[in-house]
């Protein structure tokens, strides 16, 4: 089965915004999923440019942009692509 | 308080819509039209009642952000207007935190009560434990009568089932010093006497109702008006953002600095002097010493525990060796502290080398609403070289080790820290200078904040985060 791609925004603005949380998203992630996710921390993805900072942090899974994100909303994504 | 707070972000989006109408060509209107650019017509309500009432928050941020006081609005008074003040002025409001009782939740007050899980027991050790003869039985269950009762507490530990609580009004409870307490109207109030600027409520406070006053338009303003502006970056900015620190002293020269200084070289003086007042003090016969840099401790001797005073050292901060370096470069260098913490604010105002502070989050705020991405900076190469020691003043337990470092005699100082100022620790704060005694150790390193300077109330990052790159980069060179 194919892993779940997570792309972490680690640009100045997603970090000052809430990214600095995901950090250690590894360890929060649940276990279940632990082995079918491939997480990767990136500089800046360039979604905060035309003025969308305020809906960063940004996270990529499966392509999927996700703004404003939490881990929640994150863990949701891995979910919804593991059944979907 | 890294990012564990929703609070956060809304600080920070009206931080940065604050700089960028600053620096766009219609400061006024732009920032009249924050609170509906956050709320726009038709958008739903986020955490509060309704958009209303959160555009009505979103003002008084503004108004902090702006560097005003909302314990003088009257309502009236738009947000260009304050914008205009923030411009005309030419100096800082003395007083660094300020209340919006709008965002105030008004908490009920703090006290003891019985829940649902009171299981009416025979033993009834809750009515035994009580001297106020304040609970009794109704119906098969406790009853407190908070007339009589005191808030004691002893039937909290008593009860078997862990039934009664005791409810807080947190910014109340995480002040160290009794400073902020619900006025008559049941809205928070400071009171800025007894206040030591620590910024407990800060973190405390669930509704994000405390803010500080930022100075951020003070220092674009001079930085605009072409004056050389000096950043002076304390030692635990390493670790606050995903970058070094010399990127991030390059995203402040981007952004208008003249030029940057690590205060870790001002550390380097610190401890040097502050071990030879140890070794003098010791001599003297004097059974403790207690460091001398943080801030709100310095407030707390100050205003509550005077009787520490012949106990502290007279060792000037890091920030005021950095800074007096720095004027005497150049008399018309203006100074900028940038730190995690509230008190620094109100130590700057007393230190006439030192013109601006800002918060980690202003500078954070400062690179978004510029579009500095750190990543992309060439790294910046300060002037003068710190010692290692001095580094790692930024955490608990880094000052009095550097202290220790650099002494002639480190089998003499027994190093005792103080991890975080609460009504315990000032407690036994207060017992030591009673006493004459410390039976700990006799080098107390006092910090404010939980794990040192890493947990300030403005801090971008976590703080175990921080502390292991913090001690990586010590250890570079």
């Amino acid at each position: 089965m194919d892993k779940v791609n997570i792309e972490i925004c680690m640009g100045t603005t997603c970090f000052v915004m809430g990214a600095s949380g995901f950090q250690e998203i590894t360890n929060q992630i649940p276990h279940k999923y632990k082995d079918q996710v491939d997480i990767c921390f990136k500089t800046c993805l360039g979604f905060c440019q035309n003025n969308e900072y305020n809906k960063s942090p940004y996270v990529v899974v499966n392509g999927e942009v996700i703004s404003e994100a939490t881990l929640e909303k994150i863990i949701n994504c891995i979910e919804s692509n593991k059944n979907g | 308080m890294a990012n564990k707070n929703q609070a956060n972000h809304l600080r920070r989006e009206v931080l940065i819509r604050t700089i960028q109408s600053f620096l766009s060509d219609n400061f006024d209107d732009k920032v009249e039209t924050i609170p509906f650019v956050m709320r726009p017509k038709n958008s739903k309500a986020s955490y509060r009642c309704c958009i209303h009432k959160e555009r009505a928050i979103l003002r008084d941020r503004a108004i902090a952000a702006l560097g005003g006081s909302l314990e003088q609005d009257d309502d009236m008074k738009s947000l260009s207007s304050y914008a205009r003040e923030a411009i005309n002025r030419t100096d800082i409001s003395p007083e660094v935190l300020t209340i919006l009782s709008d965002a105030c939740h008004g908490c009920v007050p703090s006290r003891v009560f019985v829940t649902d899980l009171c299981q009416g027991c025979v033993a009834r050790t809750c009515v035994g434990s009580c001297k106020f003869n304040a609970i009794t039985i109704v119906n098969g269950r406790s009853v407190i009568d908070s007339e009589k009762c005191k808030n004691c507490g002893l039937c909290i530990k008593e009860c078997p089932y862990h039934a009664i609580v005791k409810r807080v009004v947190p910014c109340e409870d995480a002040c160290p010093v009794g400073a902020i307490e619900k006025g008559e109207e049941g809205y928070a109030e400071i009171d800025f006497d007894k206040c030591i600027s620590c910024g407990a409520c800060i973190v405390g406070c669930p509704f994000g109702a405390v803010m500080e006053k930022s100075q951020i338009i003070d220092v674009l303003k001079v930085i605009k008006a072409g004056k050389k502006v000096v950043g002076m970056l304390a030692p635990s900015v390493v670790g606050q953002l995903p970058v070094s620190i010399n990127k991030i002293a390059a995203g402040l020269i981007d952004a208008g600095f003249s030029d940057v200084y690590e205060v870790a070289q001002g550390a380097d003086l610190t401890s040097e002097h502050e071990s030879h007042d140890f070794k003098e003090r010791m001599t003297k016969g004097d059974d403790f010493m207690t460091t001398s840099c943080c801030a709100a401790y310095n407030q707390l001797v100050e205003k509550h525990v005077t009787e520490l005073n012949d106990y502290v050292s007279e060792t000037p901060t890091p920030m005021w060796y950095t800074a007096d370096a720095i004027k005497k470069q150049d008399k018309d260098n203006l100074t900028v502290f940038v730190g995690p913490c509230v008190a620094k604010r109100k130590e700057g105002l007393n230190d006439e080398n030192v013109d601006f502070v800002l918060s980690f989050e202003e500078m954070g705020a400062l690179f978004v609403a510029m579009h500095i991405e750190l990543a992309d900076c060439k790294d910046y190469i300060f002037s003068t070289k710190s010692l290692a020691s001095s580094k790692r003043f930024g955490y608990g337990g880094g000052v009095a080790q550097a202290v220790i470092d650099v002494s002639s005699d480190r089998e003499q100082i027994k190093p005792v820290l103080v991890d975080g100022l609460n009504k315990k620790s000032v407690r036994e704060l207060k017992a030591y200078a009673a006493k004459k005694h410390c039976p700990h150790g006799n080098l107390i390193e006092v910090m404010a904040c939980p794990g040192g300077c890493v947990g300030g109330s403005s801090t971008l990052n976590d703080k175990k985060i921080s502390v292991k790159e913090i001690k990586k980069y010590s250890e570079l060179d």
